[in-house]
């Protein structure tokens, strides 16, 4: 890294940075001046050298977010249709995002890749380009990476239509004051909802992705590629397909790998199977109806990814006068429900991992019992064990119940009936930790553990940086980079809990870190239930008769520490005044998706049972990976 | 030494297998017997090692706030001033909040002016597409549409069974009153009776009498007390396990309140409209007499 001896990095704030680029770069360089927006514009043809120039210089070392917004016929802030690419980089030593965006026109999308400064943009970049119809000059590997090779147009723009089209916004007209029922699939599939071009062309039906993917490991339909003699004996190498069946992918994810006796020589994650467009079916939806969904990203921890996405909302909302911030109550009770989250969803990862190492659902079955002690109180509380959609703009769903009882009724006819602040207590204070430590007790010692973990799947720091990783991933390689503390939200400034970090880089190390962050979740629970004690009474849902919040123009990006990483909504509201109960963009930055980014760089060598380990080390949901 | 982790791992295997084990030592074969109330024991906080729930046979109790498809919330059916009239007034807020968009209704409209009558006409909810939010019940502003804790609601024929007319969603007040007796006692307190706001209106119009509130307000009181009582029924029979009501209750009576076949909210359209006719019946002939006097 070069550093020029005028800059001081330590106090460099976001201002000083964006002086610091406009001074070098000149006209290339123009602040956002839209309303509600932040960050700069810059002209696409410098864009490498501007992003070269903050992650070498100015320290801007993370990329965590790269996304696209199609303007098209947005009137309040453009007066021209583009397409605007915006990235956030972030410092790993903490601080605030330097954003920064550049514009492209609809018809002709190029845009200066930005794989070779970050290699976390890889799978970025390929989304957009799937998703947009973005091309990006130099980089490397640029094919559809969510949909197949044959689909015809790019569904993110806005003049994209889906199949069984309705309107462009929720609520849809038919459904009140004469909603006549129907079902989506009774209409034609064929009539015009379904738009066809006139010159058809069938041969793309044809899906030419596989002989893609074979092709670029220089292995084709038609090609050997002979490795280097083992003992005189010429050899071929393999491709092997694992997934999108198969059981170690959690879900169906597929694996392309070449390999070379029993080694990985080169491998390739292929998802998108479980794809649905959940960012086209968020701009549809109001600003309110986007929380419930968002429970079927990570489905594992969907508190964290409520959580996440109204942080953002309320970034927006703050600007409205009339709107009222959350009660300390509501930040307490969320911070609650968030930390319990993490334990869930690392119990429930440490458990797949060992799954995949060969310890088959014995350890899961210990873990899961505490888990499900957790799910019965979401339960309780707000209503599901998976999908809680407890978070709400301004607050939580409802308070905590005095009781945790179930009722009976026709379908039970047996009742549970406990003190919620003494099921709470007992669990954090005696039956959480208990459980970790059985795990630890269980695990870390455990040779067999040791000796398939210790060293494989390595990531350097330089690299879990550079290829923009998060969460345990991330920490594992010994970077301690986590948003609680390097950007502090909610209640987190005040609570007192050290971030968990492991130099090693390979799976033992995420594991550690995985054990450590639950005991650190611990910590935070304990100093949780006392502020749960005294704001009782305090009122948790200040703003839950808003069901159609006109949201203020702008942008925000809106970040939390997930359980898998961080777990970032880009969120833009923006056209005329009708078009703000619903979002312009809803971007979500998805820690499962980004953390595959190294996946094939780090099985690179090992064995095909490493990598199935490796791939459950990185901790994938595919709900939140193929959205 | 080598080994020792392992060996330590394995203890803890076979000290988790002699713990699924606990429970059957404490109950014996009594665990297995359908009328023992062991079940929220082996659930508790202080039960020990793996077990099953034998589903279907034995089922996981739910809390209140448990959602599921939605249900419409009508008053009951032997209700003397409005039997088994909707709590919808068509007001369309929540198939305005629902984020699949799954619910239809139609407003009615008054043929002969062609202004909306607060009820609706009719009120569909598809139920494949639902995706149990609870953002209608949430929303609603008059505790009309509230979230059903019946899960079981696997058909074979999707087409003709998924789609939920209003007959197929309306339910009793007094089936929500019984799956969620302390959210119904709350929300009674904000609308300040027990009955629906707009029914409660003209009744406090029709008779705008301090008497008429304080009857209504005993009323609610003792409604609030009796069904704090019916809540706590149960919970007594499982702190208690009294030897004699394990002797007695068998087969079906082990359900305290379960019996589907009995319950009110079961009953087929017919016994709904004799009720319903009973309670006309009752209203009449108080008037008559009334009117006699």
């Amino acid at each position: 890294m070069v550093t020029t001896p005028d800059i001081d990095l330590k106090n460099l704030t976001i201002e000083d940075s964006i002086s610091h680029l406009k001074e070098k770069f000149g006209a290339a360089v123009s602040d956002d001046t839209r309303a509600g927006y932040s960050g700069v514009v810059i002209d696409k043809s410098k864009l490498r050298e501007v992003a070269a120039y903050a992650k070498g210089v100015l320290g801007f070392d993370y990329l965590s977010n790269l996304t696209a917004v199609d303007y098209l016929g947005e009137a309040n802030h453009t007066t021209d249709d583009h397409i605007e690419m915006v990235y956030h980089a972030y410092r790993t030593t903490g601080g605030g995002a330097l954003c920064f965006k550049a514009q492209t026109d609809r018809n002709d999308a190029v845009v200066p890749s930005l794989v070779p400064v970050w290699r976390g943009a890889d799978f970025q970049e390929r989304e957009v380009y799937d998703l947009y119809g973005v091309k990006f000059t130099d980089h490397p590997h640029l094919q559809r990476i969510l949909l197949w090779d044959g689909f015809h147009g790019h569904p993110m723009r806005k003049d994209w239509k889906e199949a069984y089209y309705e309107d462009d916004h929720k609520p849809f007209d038919s459904r009140w004051p004469g909603g006549h029922v129907h079902r989506a699939e009774e209409k034609n599939i064929f009539g015009s909802n379904v738009k066809y071009p006139a010159d058809i062309d069938l041969s793309r039906l044809a899906d030419v992705s596989d002989e893609k993917i074979y092709q670029s490991f220089g292995v084709g339909i038609d090609s050997e590629v002979l490795t280097a003699d083992h003992g005189g004996i010429e050899t071929n190498q393999l491709v092997v397909n694992m997934g999108p069946h198969h059981p170690s992918t959690h879900g169906v994810f597929r694996m392309v790998m070449t390999l070379d006796g029993e080694e990985v020589k080169q491998l390739e994650p292929v998802m998108g199977y479980l794809h649905r467009n959940h960012e086209k079916i968020g701009e549809r939806n109001t600003w309110l109806h986007n929380i419930p969904f968002t429970d079927r990203l990570d489905y594992i921890s969907s508190m964290g990814n409520n959580h996440g996405y109204v942080l953002a909302v309320e970034q927006l909302l703050v600007q409205n006068p009339r709107w009222k911030k959350p009660t300390y109550r509501a930040e307490v009770l969320r911070v609650l429900m968030v930390e319990l989250t993490r334990i869930v969803n690392h119990l429930w990862a440490i458990g797949f991992w060992l799954n995949d190492l060969g310890a088959f659902f014995t350890p899961v079955l210990y873990f899961i019992q505490e888990r499900e002690r957790i799910l019965d109180f979401f339960e309780a509380v707000a209503g599901s064990r998976m999908m809680c959609n407890y978070m709400r703009f301004g607050g939580v769903f409802a308070d905590l119940p005095q009781r945790l009882r179930s009722v009976a009724n026709l379908m039970n006819d047996r009742v549970r009936d406990y003190n919620t602040m003494q099921f709470l207590t007992e669990m954090i204070n005696e039956r959480i930790p208990r459980t970790i430590d059985e795990l630890d007790e269980y695990l870390t010692d455990s040779e067999i553990i040791k000796s398939r973990t210790i060293g494989v799947g390595f990531l350097s720091a330089a690299d879990a940086i550079d290829f923009s990783t998060a969460g345990p991933v991330l920490r594992g390689s010994g970077v301690a980079y986590d948003v609680r503390r390097a950007e502090p939200y909610s209640i987190y400034p005040e609570l007192d809990f050290d971030v968990a970090v492991r130099p090693e880089g390979d799976m033992y190390a995420r594991y550690m870190v995985r054990v450590q962050e639950m005991r650190e979740s611990v910590r935070i629970l304990k100093q949780i239930l006392p502020r749960l004690e005294y704001t009782a009474g305090e009122s948790a849902s200040d703003n839950n008769s808003a069901y159609a919040d006109k949201v203020p123009l702008g942008e925000s990006y809106g970040r939390v520490e997930n359980p898998k990483g961080e777990l970032g909504y880009y969120v833009v509201s923006a056209g005329d005044k009708k078009a703000t109960g619903n979002p312009w963009r809803y971007h979500v930055r998805a820690p499962s998706f980004i953390n595959l980014t190294p996946l094939g760089h780090m099985s690179r060598g090992h064995k095909v049972a490493d990598v199935v380990a490796i791939l459950g080390s990185i901790d994938i949901v595919l709900g939140e990976t193929d959205r | 030494m080598a080994g020792q982790g392992f060996i330590k791992g394995m203890m803890l295997t076979l000290r988790h297998f002699l713990k699924s084990y606990a429970e059957d030592f404490r109950y014996g074969l009594r665990r297995y017997a359908p009328d023992v109330n062991n079940f929220e024991t082996r659930q508790g906080t202080e039960a020990e090692g793996v077990f099953t729930v034998q589903y279907p046979e034995e089922k996981v109790a739910a809390p209140e706030r448990f959602r599921f498809v939605p249900f419409l919330v009508v008053q009951d059916w032997d209700d003397e001033l409005n039997p088994g009239k909707d709590w919808c007034t068509s007001c369309g807020i929540c198939a305005k909040v629902c984020p699949p968009q799954c619910i239809w209704i139609v407003r009615t409209e008054d043929p002969v002016t062609g202004r909306p009558i607060p009820e609706p006409e009719a009120f569909f909810i598809d139920i494949d597409i639902c995706m149990n939010c609870g953002f209608c019940a949430e929303f609603c502003p008059f505790d009309a549409i509230k979230m059903d804790h019946d899960y079981e609601l696997a058909s074979y024929d999707r087409t003709s069974n998924h789609i939920f007319d209003k007959p197929k969603l309306s339910k009793e007040f007094r089936y929500w009153k019984q799956i969620a007796p302390t959210r119904a006692e709350e929300e009674a307190k904000v609308r300040g009776s027990w009955e629906h706001k707009n029914f409660a209106k003209s009744w406090n119009t029709s008779k705008p009498t301090a008497a008429g509130e304080a009857t209504d307000e005993k009323e609610m009181k003792r409604e609030e007390v009796r069904s704090r009582k019916a809540a706590a029924e149960p919970t007594q029979a499982t702190v208690n396990p009294a030897p004699e009501a394990a002797a007695t209750s068998s087969g079906s009576a082990s359900a305290p309140a379960g019996d589907a076949g009995t319950a009110p909210w079961n009953e087929s359209a017919d016994e709904k409209e004799k009720r319903k006719q009973a309670a006309l019946a009752r209203k009449a002939a108080r008037a008559a007499k009334k009117d006699g006097e």
